[in-house]
């Protein structure tokens, strides 16, 4: 269990120096409980009392990083069961297999593939963030030439899934120096496995059927010395998967227990079926998967996929945004009204799915709010005539609306005069709510 | 070990949908949702008796802009509500959804008889239950609801929505003819409660009503939906009876709207083959929100309700 701050108070010289720029040890210890602190601040703690509290006041869930430089991934440290009481921290990795099995074009061709795995959304760039080889061929050397093509091409962070410690040695031959998770050890190979983890400083996964053999495993493997483990449990069937992802967290997060303290991996093969392994995929990254390696590898069976980890690891205190500037819907003429709305993501898909469903092509210009809705961006100053006039300026709306009228959202009717004077153009008050859209436009602009 | 099962307090409430001969209505078969005492296929520490239901989706009037995937699945039926009703059902539907599109002020005004004889049409052409869906303008349904809810009298439906500005109407008529209610809130805990209480203010049983969050698509706005059901849904088991009802979600309707879902080859070339995107674009999305307690799943598109319950039959395996 985390450390209260009077427990944290024990462990301190209770000097009450100042040096940590706190004005007494137990205001200081306060701050450390809270996080708001580190200990290191206190020039006077003892080194028996730093190892206790460096113990207690590590994160429940290890933080584990895997690949190196620019392919680079962080999971885990999660701190929540819920989104909603925080938010999730850090995006499970989505991993896309490669067999060893596969004639070199092929694995070639596979790698390729992956690369361009990549789509915008929202003004960001989504992308599968790892490539797993297996070493299904069980050959460590046709094994380290698979991880050799894979790791040349493409830019991804790698998992390298082989139970054959001499399979593992082999591959990592050829790219210790990207720092892949080896995937991984078990019962009967770990210290071969924890060995190579520790000496290539690598991540490794434990593998083990069920929570109480995955306990047991992690302390062995933390005993020859490696930090960063990824969990698999080996579970068969959905329902087992979800219960050992929700227990390991929930006994991490709850419970302090260590063993169990890191992200999961889970893995979702095909079998002839191809939207299936994606259903899955998504409910595991929405209860707490670390990883997800899957065989799926067309475009339409990964953007849902990336897209359902971007929503679930949206923080849901920082509202998404969407990009400011004019977007259009449809294909709108010289004579397209020019709508106005705010950066607020569901504020502007709600306007823009009520102006799709007119069938009115529009303009829209979105303004800056800060990710705010219309009447709170209004009441905070960021959705009044001078934000909207600067940024007709900004987005050039002249070249898409040379009527020079604007269509302002009714909920800010009273922008209305001060906005006409200061642009210039014919300012009309709109519906106060999206679902007027579609009548208003059509009875208007219809034509 | 020790042990992390959670103790939750509260069931969610179990609600059964359509009548048969026996209960006074002509429906074929019934179905039966929620009765979860915690959250999704959590086993270990509650029951989850029954699996969420799929209806599909079908509208009283020929839709327009549907995209390909779904004209592929309905073009040829979609102007006949019986023929359409008929398909769905072919499709996999437990439920259907009979949405009144057609009689909103814009989408063809069509009368409350017309509307009542479109759902009469359904009821003779399927044995599943219905959900009926109004149009969205309150003066609208206010006119169309009540002659509709008498036409299903006795058939034990879903009648949706009623919210906090507009509830009296639709409460009053579900009362009489004994139909089950849909309370919609715009994403909001608070507002959720509020139509719950508001309804159930007018004699409605608390157990007989649906919460309808408001969904968002996979893309835009999944994440909102998601938390405020699973906040919604943690409430409700932890004791609070004005979230103890099940949740309903219009993944279809969300889904099919947006670009990643409906978007040609032509239009993005890197995202492949439309036929297939589309439709797991919408599992996908009912999937995810299965994960936050959905329990009724309006869908469109054929395969994404087949491998949606494939998923599902995995989880009641």
């Amino acid at each position: 269990m985390a450390l209260t701050g009077l427990d944290i108070y024990k462990l301190l010289p209770k000097t009450n120096c100042g040096e940590c720029k706190s004005p007494t040890c137990l205001a200081f210890a306060m701050r450390v409980a809270q996080k708001q602190a580190s200990i290191d601040q206190c020039p006077h703690v003892s080194a028996e009392s730093k190892e206790k509290l460096g113990a207690a006041s590590a994160p429940p869930i290890q933080l584990v990083t895997i690949g190196a430089g620019d392919f680079k991934i962080a999971i885990g440290n999660e701190t929540v069961l819920f989104r909603h009481e925080e938010t999730f921290h850090h995006p499970a990795g989505i991993a896309v297999t490669v067999s060893d099995k596969l004639s070199e074009a092929e694995i070639g061709a596979r790698a390729d593939k992956i690369v361009h795995l990549i789509f915008e959304r929202v003004g960001m760039k989504i992308a599968v963030d790892m490539a797993c080889i297996m070493n299904d061929s069980g050959d460590p050397a046709k094994f380290a030439a698979a991880v050799k093509i894979v790791a040349q091409k493409a830019p991804v962070a790698l998992i390298l899934a082989s139970d054959n410690p001499d399979s593992l040695k082999a591959a990592l031959e050829v790219c210790a120096d990207r720092r892949p998770l080896l995937c991984g050890a078990n019962a009967s190979n770990y210290q071969a496995v924890a060995a190579l983890a520790k000496e290539k400083n690598c991540p490794v996964v434990a593998r083990a059927k069920g929570l109480e053999a995955l306990t047991d495993l992690t302390q062995k493997i933390t005993a020859a010395g490696v930090k960063e483990i990824v969990l698999e449990s080996g579970a068969e069937g959905v329902r087992q998967t979800l219960e050992d992802l929700t227990k390991a967290r929930r006994y991490a997060l709850r419970k302090s227990f260590r063993p169990l303290g890191y992200p999961m991996l889970t893995c979702m093969m095909g079998d002839g079926d191809s939207f299936l392994p994606v259903l899955k995929a998504a409910a595991y990254i929405a209860k707490y998967a670390g990883i997800v390696v899957t065989d799926a590898i067309e475009p339409w069976q990964l953007m849902p996929l990336l897209t359902v980890r971007q929503n679930i690891y949206t923080d849901p205190r920082k509202p998404l945004q969407v990009e400011p500037g004019v977007h259009k819907i449809g294909e709108p003429g010289s004579k397209a009204p020019l709508l106005i709305t705010t950066n607020f993501s569901l504020t502007y898909y709600t306007v823009e799915g009520e102006v799709e469903g007119s069938k009115v092509a529009s303009n829209i210009l979105v303004v800056d709010t800060e990710g705010t809705s219309v009447l709170t961006a209004w009441a905070a100053e960021k959705f009044t005539t001078d934000q909207i006039a600067a940024a007709m300026n900004k987005y050039e709306v002249e070249a898409v609306a040379s009527h020079k009228k604007v269509i302002i959202p009714g909920l800010i009717a009273v922008e209305s005069g001060k906005l006409q004077e200061e642009s210039g153009w014919e300012v009309i008050v709109g519906p106060k709510e999206a679902s007027g859209i579609p009548s208003y436009l059509k009875a208007n602009w219809g034509g | 070990m020790e042990s992390v099962v959670e103790k939750w307090t509260t069931k969610v409430n179990t609600i059964t949908l359509g009548a048969t001969k026996q209960m006074g209505g002509t429906r074929e078969k019934t179905v039966t949702v929620g009765g979860s005492s915690t959250l999704p296929y959590l086993n270990f520490e509650g029951a989850w008796p029954n699996p969420p239901a799929i209806a599909i989706e079908m509208w009283d009037r020929e839709p327009d802009g549907w995209p390909e995937p779904l004209a592929d699945a309905y073009a040829d039926v979609w102007k006949d509500p019986a023929k359409w009703a008929k398909r769905a059902v072919e499709y996999g539907a437990e439920m259907l959804c009979v949405t009144l599109k057609g009689t909103h002020p814009d989408f063809g005004n069509r009368s409350p008889d017309e509307a009542a004889g479109v759902v009469k049409d359904v009821l003779k052409a399927v044995g599943v239950p219905l959900i009926i869906w109004g149009s969205g303008d309150f003066n609208k349904d206010n006119d169309v609801m009540p002659r509709v809810s008498e036409a299903a009298k006795g058939e034990n439906c879903l009648l949706g929505t009623a919210v906090e500005k507009n509830y009296k109407t639709l409460t009053a008529s579900c009362l009489a003819d004994g139909h089950k209610i849909i309370g919609e809130s715009p994403l909001d805990i608070n507002i959720a409660k509020q139509v719950n209480i508001l309804i159930s203010e007018m004699g409605f049983k608390l157990e007989d009503i649906v919460i309808f969050p408001a969904t968002g698509a996979l893309g835009y706005g999944m994440e909102y939906s998601y938390s405020i059901m699973e906040r919604g849904r943690t409430a409700g088991l932890s004791g609070d009876r004005m979230l103890a009802q099940p949740v309903i979600c219009t993944v279809g309707q969300e889904s099919w709207r947006v670009k990643e879902a409906r978007g040609s080859e032509k239009d993005f070339p890197t995202w492949g083959d439309l036929k297939k995107r589309g439709p797991l674009w919408e599992a996908t999305c009912a999937a995810t929100l299965m994960q936050a307690g959905g329990e009724i799943v309006v869908m469109r598109h054929p395969d994404a309700v087949k491998s949606f319950k494939s998923l599902l039959r995995e989880f009641t395996a």
